[in-house]
């Protein structure tokens, strides 16, 4: 083996490696919002007593799990401007991501919501309240508290996944790490520092999902 | 039944009958509850005396009869369910107290939501209740971190905080420990001396004698017997009544 390691183009051009963590954070997040507020929408057509929304919601669900993300955001890229519909990189990537997490937030927040024990929802029409404000004041918390694990793994693992963004130009880590890759060829260096990003990126996003939990599920369980 | 005018009635059933399928679990149920009357129901467990209760505020449907409460006589859909709830407090035998509040935000969450009362004068209505119930120095705690007789006399606290003109209780002593049931028990017979009307489903016959007016003793979805508890527990007329008198008291 004689190829010679050498970091410094990898480092020199730390403005750039900035730019594709800042668009990863900013691509991440967005979805993680939009996906979970969407994800709930869908969560309670799943749960409707009409079999109209039930059926929709089922069949999105389905659609999205049962198809790779990279499929889903070249149909939104490539295949929507021939419906009049035409998105930069990076508003594909955070319409795909959000669309993707919400299947996946939904099917989690409803383990939660059915966790809750009947008598809670009793209680609250008991004391007149409507179902909205029973789903909103009573049923919300402790719901997402019973899945909030899970649902910081799927948060976690579709940051990860934001990395197959850079497939339709949009301006995350990965996509500056191959513009860097065709500038230098420091292939090896390149990647083996993308994965540290990376895994350092999960580690914050870990431990800032946990500190929020903490704070918003701080009631000390039965 | 004697026949109280509407108007000093506070519930009435009549011809009630509900199905879980194919089985009927109330069956035929008249009943009429004065104001002010303090009603004991017993009998053994999968009798209906749970679901009777349940269905004066909609909690459960029923599919024939009809449930009138304060005058108003609820539709079939429970489409004004919420009107009535506003006048029926509930007690439960889980509690059902909500784990993500606290003892004072258990006490508040309705008055805000379906009162729109002030967060002040929420408050206060809160704590004048929880000083009553003898727990207002827990107002701050969740309810995991209190025993299940502070968690029970909570829930009272939350029911009366609606200014409730009913109160139904279902079985709210049997998911305790012996030495907590005295605790709400005693609760119980101070909002009996206040005059508010009540339903309870109980077996605690020392509670019954102390403060019912009537002792009902349902069967199989019927109501068996209605009578004044010394009526009730010294000469009872049926043989059912008898035999089940004869198993929770013989022990």
């Amino acid at each position: 083996m004689n190829y010679s390691f050498d970091f410094s183009p990898v480092f020199a051009a730390w403005p750039m490696l900035l730019d594709g963590i800042l668009g990863t954070l900013r691509m991440s997040s967005l979805s993680m919002v939009f996906g979970l507020a969407l994800g709930l929408v869908f969560m309670l057509m799943r749960m409707s007593k009409l079999p109209m929304l039930r059926s929709i919601a089922i069949g999105y669900i389905e659609l999205i799990r049962n198809t790779p993300i990279l499929v889903q955001v070249f149909f939104v890229f490539f295949g929507m401007p021939a419906l009049g519909i035409r998105l930069s990189g990076e508003q594909a990537a955070i319409l795909a991501m959000t669309l993707n997490c919400a299947a996946y937030a939904a099917e989690i927040v409803r383990g939660g919501v059915q966790s809750i024990r009947p008598g809670q929802i009793e209680a609250g029409r008991a004391l007149g309240m409507h179902s909205v404000d029973i789903y909103r004041f009573i049923v919300f918390r402790p719901a997402i508290r019973a899945v909030y694990p899970a649902l910081c793994s799927q948060f976690i693992l579709m940051m990860l996944n934001s990395s197959l963004m850079s497939s339709v130009s949009a301006e995350e880590l990965t996509y500056f790490a191959q513009t860097l890759d065709s500038q230098t060829f420091r292939s090896f260096e390149i990647y083996f520092t993308l994965g540290v990003i990376y895994l350092a990126m999960s580690q914050f996003f870990s431990i800032a999902l946990g500190l929020i939990g903490r704070v918003y599920f701080s009631y000390p369980a039965k | 039944m004697t026949g109280t005018s509407a108007s000093e009635q506070a519930i009435a059933m009549s011809g009630v009958n509900k199905w879980y399928g194919h089985m009927q679990v109330l069956k035929g149920i008249d009943l009429e509850v004065g104001r002010g009357e303090h009603i004991v129901l017993c009998g053994p467990s999968g009798s209906g005396k749970s679901t009777l209760i349940r269905c004066i505020n909609h909690l459960e449907e029923i599919q024939q009869g009809t449930v009138t409460v304060n005058g108003t006589t609820l539709s079939q859909k429970g489409s004004n369910a919420d009107h009535i709830r506003r006048d029926v407090g509930m007690v439960f035998q889980q509690f059902n107290l909500f784990p993500h509040l606290t003892v004072l935000e258990n006490c508040m969450l309705a008055q805000r939501r379906v009162r729109k009362a002030s967060v002040a004068d929420a408050k206060e209505k809160a704590m004048r209740h929880l000083e009553r119930v003898h727990i207002a120095e827990q107002a701050l705690k969740y309810p995991a971190q209190l025993s299940g007789g502070q968690q029970q006399r909570v829930a009272i606290a939350r029911a009366l905080c609606m200014d409730p003109k009913i109160m139904l209780f279902d079985e709210p002593t049997s998911a305790l420990d012996p030495e907590m049931v005295k605790e709400v028990l005693d609760t119980m017979i101070s909002l009996a001396d206040d005059g508010i009307t009540m339903i309870c489903v109980t077996h605690e016959m020392g509670f019954a004698r102390a403060v019912a007016h009537r002792v009902i003793f349902m069967d199989r979805g019927e109501i068996i017997e209605s009578a004044k508890p010394d009526v009730f527990f010294s000469n009872p007329s049926h043989e059912r009544t008898k035999a089940f008198l004869s198993q929770i008291l013989n022990h």
